[in-house]
C-alpha cells in the first residue's frame, strides 16, 4: 500500500516553499514512499522507555552576555543582496 | 613534488631550497594539467594565492616562518565560507555568493599561514555520496575517471589524490570525508562532534556535521587537525576541552591494543575484496602486537533509516534560509511567496529537494512522533551500542565502505542504493565519535579504505593505530597515474 499520496507531496512541497509540476509530484511521491517504507523499519524496535538523543555531547545551556559587538556594516551586509534600496533589502510586493 | 609530506616541505622551505611562490605555483601548474579530467575545483584563487605567497617569501628564514604549515597550499571544501572568495556549496542557488567573513577553520589556517589555492567541488549542500549531485559538474576519481570520487567531499579527496594540493578540508555528516577518502586512496578524519568549530560551515545537519582534514599521510592529518581543532565561542556546540598533542601519539606502538570488529561490518553486502583487505589489515595489526575480537553493534542495520530521517529534518530547517532575499541567485517573481518558491525550485537540485521534502514531512504535524522522534530514540540505541563496545575495547575497526568506488551513473537514479553506500560510516556520526579512513590496498585498481573508530575525544588512539598500520605497510605510497 502506498504510504504517501500525491496530495501529501503537494502539501509538503508548499510547506517547504517548493514548486513542482505534475511529473515531479509523481516522481517524488514514488521516491518518498520508498524512503518512508525504509524508515518504517524502525517500528520493529521497542523504544517505549528510550530517551531521544538530540545531541551527542552533554552540553547544558550555552549562554553569553547579551552585549552588542562589532560585526558587518550595513553596506557590507547588503553586498550579496539581489536587490536593495535606501539601505534595505528590497523584495516584490507582499500584498496582492 | 606532490608525494612530499608536510614536514619535508617545511624543511625545504626552511632551508630556502624552495620558495613559497614556487610551491604555490607548482600547485596551480598541477591543477592546470589535471583538473580538466578530475574537476576537483569549483573556484580558483590564483591571484590572491600568488600575492599571499610572495608576501610570505619575505618571511622565509626568519622566526615568523617557523610554523609547520607556513606557506603550504591548501584546498577548502566549498561549503566552508571564505571571505571574498566565491563559496557556492556547489549549488546554483549560491552561484554568485561571496562570503563576508571567514569560517573559524579558515581563520585558523590563515593564522598558521597556509595559502588557500581554491574551493573544492562537492555534492550540493553536502548531500550525496558520489559528487554527481554537484549543481555544476561532477568530480571524477583520479584512479579511474569513469568512476566517482565519492562524496560529498569528493573534490577534497580527489584534489589530494591527484596531487593538486597536499591537503584539504572536508566536512562529514554521514561519511562525507571518510567515504571519498576511501574511494580516492587518501587519509580522511571525521573528528569527534564538537572538536572542530562549525562556525562558517554552511549547515546541512547541525547535530551531525563536522569539519575534518584530508591528507596523504596520518602524520599530515594530525598536523592539520592540531591547527584547526579547539574551542570556539562562535559555535555553541563547540566542546570546551583541552586540546591534546596529536603528534606525540604517533609512536608506532600498538602492543596490547584491544580491537573490536563488528560482525555487522563484514556481513552480507560487503564486497569480498574489501573484506579480505580488512582481514589482512587486522592480521598486520596482530603482528604488531594488537589483538582483535568479533563484537556486535546490533542496531547498525537501523542506522541508514535513522540518519536519513534526522539529517533531512535538520536540513529542511537549515535550508529554509535560502529564499533569495538577502543573498544568492534570485528568480524573477510577481510577489514574495512566488519569489521564495521560484528561487528555491530553480536553485536547488533534485537530491536537495528530496531531502527537504523528506525532512519537512517527518517534522510536519501528525508525523513528528512517528518519524522524527522515533529516529531520535533509535539514535540513542545506536550510540549505546558504541558505548558498550568501548567499555572493553580501545578501537573499533572495519571497512569504510562496503565496496570500492562505483561507476559514474551507476547509482544516481536510485536514491536508496546510493544511501546504502554509507551504511558503515553513518553510525559514527550518529554516535558522535571520531573515525579515520586510511588506505589498505587496491581492488581492481581502485583503493579500499580501512575505518578506525575511537572513543569520544580519543583522536590520539585513532591516529596511533592508523599511523602504526600505515608505517608497517606500503598502501599509502600507491598513487594514481593521471
Amino acid at each position: 500500500m502506498s504510504r504517501i499520496t500525491k496530495e501529501q507531496v503537494k502539501h509538503v512541497a508548499n510547506l517547504a516553499r517548493l514548486e513542482m509540476d505534475e511529473a515531479e509530484v509523481e516522481k517524488f511521491t514514488t521516491q518518498l514512499d520508498d524512503i518512508i517504507s525504509m524508515a518504517e523499519q524502525l517500528n520493529e524496535l521497542d523504544t517505549e522507555n528510550v530517551e531521544p538523543t538530540t545531541h551527542v555531547l552533554d552540553l547544558k545551556n550555552v549562554l553569553r552576555k547579551d552585549k552588542a559587538q562589532p560585526w558587518l556594516s550595513r553596506e557590507e551586509a547588503l553586498k550579496n543582496a539581489p536587490d536593495h534600496a535606501n539601505g534595505q533589502v528590497k523584495v516584490p510586493s507582499i500584498f496582492e | 613534488m606532490f608525494d612530499k609530506s608536510i614536514s619535508e616541505l617545511h624543511s625545504l622551505l626552511h632551508k630556502k631550497e624552495l620558495s613559497v611562490s614556487e610551491l604555490v605555483q607548482s600547485s596551480f601548474d598541477r591543477i592546470n594539467t589535471v583538473d580538466d579530467k578530475v574537476k576537483a575545483f569549483m573556484t580558483l584563487n590564483e591571484e590572491g594565492a600568488m600575492q599571499a605567497a610572495k608576501a610570505l617569501d619575505g618571511k622565509l628564514g626568519t622566526e615568523e616562518a617557523r610554523g609547520l604549515l607556513f606557506g603550504l597550499p591548501v584546498g577548502v571544501k566549498d561549503n566552508i565560507v571564505t571571505k571574498g572568495l566565491r563559496t557556492t556549496a556547489s549549488s546554483q542557488l549560491l552561484g554568485n555568493f561571496e562570503p563576508l567573513h571567514n569560517a573559524t577553520v579558515v581563520e585558523r589556517l590563515n593564522a598558521a599561514e597556509t595559502i588557500t589555492v581554491g574551493k573544492l567541488n562537492m555534492d550540493e549542500f553536502a548531500m550525496g555520496s558520489s559528487n554527481e549531485n554537484s549543481g555544476f559538474y561532477s568530480t571524477r576519481n583520479p584512479w579511474n575517471t569513469d568512476y566517482v570520487p565519492g562524496g560529498s567531499s569528493g573534490g577534497s579527496a580527489a584534489s589530494v589524490a591527484a596531487g593538486e594540493v597536499f591537503f584539504s578540508l572536508g566536512s562529514d555528516t554521514g561519511g562525507s570525508i571518510r567515504q571519498p577518502a576511501a574511494f580516492c586512496g587518501v587519509v580522511g578524519l571525521k573528528p569527534t562532534y564538537g572538536l572542530v568549530s562549525r562556525f562558517g560551515l554552511i549547515a546541512f545537519a547541525s547535530s551531525l556535521d563536522q569539519i575534518g582534514p584530508i591528507t596523504n599521510t596520518v602524520e599530515d592529518n594530525a598536523y592539520l587537525l592540531q591547527s584547526i581543532a579547539g574551542y570556539d565561542k562562535m559555535d555553541s556546540t563547540s566542546a570546551n576541552v583541552d586540546l591534546p598533542d596529536y603528534l606525540s601519539s604517533l609512536t608506532g606502538d600498538v602492543k596490547g591494543l584491544r580491537i573490536a570488529v563488528p560482525k555487522e561490518y563484514l556481513a552480507e553486502g560487503v564486497d569480498e575484496d574489501v573484506k579480505n583487505n580488512v582481514l589482512q589489515a587486522l592480521k598486520k595489526l596482530e603482528e604488531l602486537g594488537a589483538s582483535w575480537e568479533e563484537v556486535s553493534l546490533p542496531h547498525s542495520k537501523y542506522a541508514v533509516a535513522t540518519y536519513y530521517l534526522l539529517s533531512s529534518s535538520e536540513a529542511s530547517a537549515n535550508l529554509a534560509r535560502f529564499d533569495g532575499v538577502r543573498y544568492g541567485v534570485r528568480a524573477e517573481a510577481e510577489n514574495l511567496l512566488d519569489l521564495y518558491k521560484k528561487t528555491r525550485s530553480e536553485g536547488f537540485g533534485d537530491e536537495v529537494k528530496r531531502r527537504i521534502m523528506l525532512g519537512t514531512f517527518a517534522l510536519s504535524s501528525g508525523y513528528y512522533d512517528a518519524y522524527y522522534k522515533k529516529a531520535q530514540k533509535v539514535r540513542t540505541l545506536i550510540k549505546n551500542d558504541f558505548e558498550k563496545v568501548f567499555e572493553d575495547y580501545d578501537v573499533i575497526i572495519g571497512p569504510t565502505t562496503p565496496t570500492p568506488a562505483f561507476k559514474v551513473g551507476e547509482k544516481i537514479d536510485n536514491p536508496l542504493t546510493m544511501y546504502a553506500n554509507d551504511i558503515l560510516t553513518i553510525p559514527v556520526n550518529l554516535a558522535g565519535v571520531p573515525a579515520i579512513s586510511v588506505p589498505c590496498g587496491l581492488s581492481n585498481g581502485l583503493p579500499v579504505g580501512l575505518q578506525i573508530i575511537g572513543k569520544h575525544f580519543d583522536e590520539r588512539t585513532v591516529y596511533r593505530v592508523a599511523h602504526a598500520f600505515e608505517q608497517a605497510t606500503d598502501h599509502h605510497k600507491a598513487k594514481p597515474e593521471l
